[in-house]
């Protein structure tokens, strides 16, 4: 059943029907685990990956690591969910090394996303530095080359 | 200028015209390669440019790289249990197509004749017959599920008979033998003193179970000829990379031939082939799990679309029927490219027990593949529709 879901990470417009098609399992049973996985928070949700900067679309995208002093108790989980928690915060991981948290945030500005960081994110008490990386070109994003793809040149026939 | 006589008798590519065809059609889909859509592996493209920036652009020993071949011998042990020495059981050849023309001419002399198992690939019969011997086909059907049985290969052993050549997983059948079968094969083979020469290079393309290998069976270690290679289970048609193994003596006189007409395979394709066996199996393995389900969604489609597909359990290829339509295997090929775009190969093209049926790799997109089987029905359902029996157009449709 792990294929089912290897299937649906690749594209998630598939149907239980064709993934049964695919794989040989009963349609009825893939629907079934597909629920299941949906219902079990397994299966997150269903998107598109895009290609903004195609499309037209200028919002800057920055990677910030924070560094930060643990809580007691809750240790790192209290302010990452915090942080989390604003819909400008795309991504948010806590990472070893020699920062803590590793966050990418969207904006519509350079300065928006620089001002969200400093209001929001600096002064929180457990956050001890910040530092900002503007991205300026995305190659890979989430297993998918965004540059363009070596194409087919095979022969159409062949023994 | 003057050609040999013996080239001027071999039969021309089937095939040629369908190319010819499909180069003046708009919006081809096809299912007529033999090769994987994916491109080689990124990490051994990577090795290889590297091997070049390196300054690794030298011959190497005639007999492949000993990196390589120590490689080559794990890999091999590991598929089918059977060792070769990588000092001088083991060489690595351009291709398969260059280890089966090594092959044929290390042990035919003139008049012998050479089994050739149908239906095949089409460069068997030209090799036995380029090297002096006589090739004899030996069909097999449908009905035995494309497999060669004892009683087809002896209705064909004669005095002058010497070897076996077959290719399982099989090209264009998608047919594979399992080691019950070949059980009888290796009979036989024992039995009339015959070597057997055996293509494994679908090998890794094995869908149900495990691939078996006639050398690993009792008896044929020393009297096989395993011939594979790099181009299906890594996606490295281009590269022309191969490898034979068998006992030193036969291997030995087939390097002699090598030596003098090939020197050595070109070393990129040998460094990039290390990092495939070293590195490679996961996307390997990643490869094969696409073609499985490729293989389902084909074989159902054609099952759907009232044509009698045999199931193949290996290689990438499905081989459906086109019997019940009239059409001749060629016809059919023709009509199809001409009025729906699809391009096909005609069963006929891999021998007599080919005809009446197309093979359709299933090296495409999982898009292309329905787009092509929705193309098929309604070339069927045009079909259907005429009232007597059809003649080719020659005009493209679009």
């Amino acid at each position: 059943m792990r294929e089912v879901l290897e299937l649906l990470e690749k594209d998630s417009r598939l149907t239980a029907r064709d993934i049964a098609e695919q794989t040989g399992l009963n349609e009825k049973d893939v629907e079934r685990f597909i629920k299941e996985m949906e219902s079990r928070g397994i299966i997150k949700r269903y998107k598109a990956i895009i290609d903004w900067e195609k499309y037209g679309d200028d919002s800057v995208y920055a990677i910030i690591e924070v560094q930060l002093n643990p809580e007691r108790n809750v240790g790192y989980d209290a302010v990452a969910e915090r942080i989390s928690k604003f819909p400008e915060v795309v991504t948010c991981m806590l990472v070893s090394g020699d920062h803590d948290l590793h966050l990418v945030i969207k904006g519509k500005t350079m300065k928006e996303v620089a001002f969200f960081v400093a209001e929001k994110i600096a002064p929180l008490s457990q956050v001890t530095h910040t530092a900002t990386h503007f991205m300026l070109r995305s190659y890979k994003q989430e297993g998918e080359i965004m540059f363009e793809k070596e194409e087919d040149s095979r022969l159409v026939i062949h023994p | 200028m003057k050609i040999a006589r013996k080239v001027i008798d071999l039969p021309p590519s089937g095939i040629r015209k369908y190319f010819d065809i499909a180069s003046t059609i708009k919006d081809v889909i096809s299912l007529g390669v033999g090769e994987p859509d994916f491109i080689t592996p990124w990490r051994v493209r990577e090795a290889s440019i590297y091997g070049l920036e390196k300054g690794r652009t030298t011959y190497t020993s005639n007999w492949g790289l000993l990196e390589l071949r120590e490689l080559i011998s794990k890999y091999t042990y590991d598929g089918t249990g059977v060792y070769y020495d990588p000092g001088d059981e083991v060489l690595v050849t351009t291709g398969v197509s260059e280890g089966i023309d090594l092959a044929v001419r290390a042990i035919t002399d003139p008049g012998d004749e050479i089994l050739v198992v149908e239906p095949s690939y089409v460069s068997y019969k030209p090799c036995v017959i380029m090297a002096g011997g006589v090739p004899v086909p030996v069909a097999t059907t449908e009905e035995n599920g494309f497999k060669v049985r004892r009683e087809d290969l002896e209705a064909k052993i004669t005095p002058r008979t010497i070897a076996i050549i077959m290719n399982y997983p099989n090209n264009p059948t998608g047919a594979i033998m399992t080691k019950k079968d070949l059980e009888e094969v290796a009979d036989v083979a024992v039995e009339h003193g015959l070597m057997m020469l055996s293509d494994e290079v679908y090998e890794k393309l094995t869908y149900e179970g495990r691939h078996a290998s006639i050398a690993s069976l009792n008896g044929m270690r020393d009297n096989t000829i395993l011939l594979n290679g790099f181009s299906k289970a890594f996606a490295m048609t281009g590269w022309r990379l191969g490898y034979a193994c068998g006992n030193p003596d036969v291997i030995e006189a087939m390097m002699k031939i090598h030596q003098y007409t090939m020197l050595c395979a070109p070393i990129t394709a040998q460094v990039g082939a290390i990092e495939a066996l070293r590195n490679g199996q996961k996307d390997m393995l990643e490869m094969v799990k696409e073609y499985d389900r490729r293989r389902r969604v084909i074989v159902r489609g054609f099952n759907a679309l009232g044509m009698h597909c045999f199931e193949p359990r290996g290689a990438f290829y499905s081989f459906p029927s086109i019997k019940f339509t009239g059409l001749s295997s060629e016809e059919f090929a023709e009509r199809l490219l001409y009025e729906q775009g699809v391009v096909t190969v005609p069963g006929s093209v891999f021998g007599e027990p080919g005809i009446g049926h197309l093979r359709c790799s299933y090296c495409a997109s999982m898009e292309d593949i329905k787009e092509a089987l929705a193309r098929i029905g309604r070339f069927l359902d045009g079909l259907r529709k005429e009232e007597r029996a059809p003649r080719i157009r020659k005009a493209a449709k679009k």
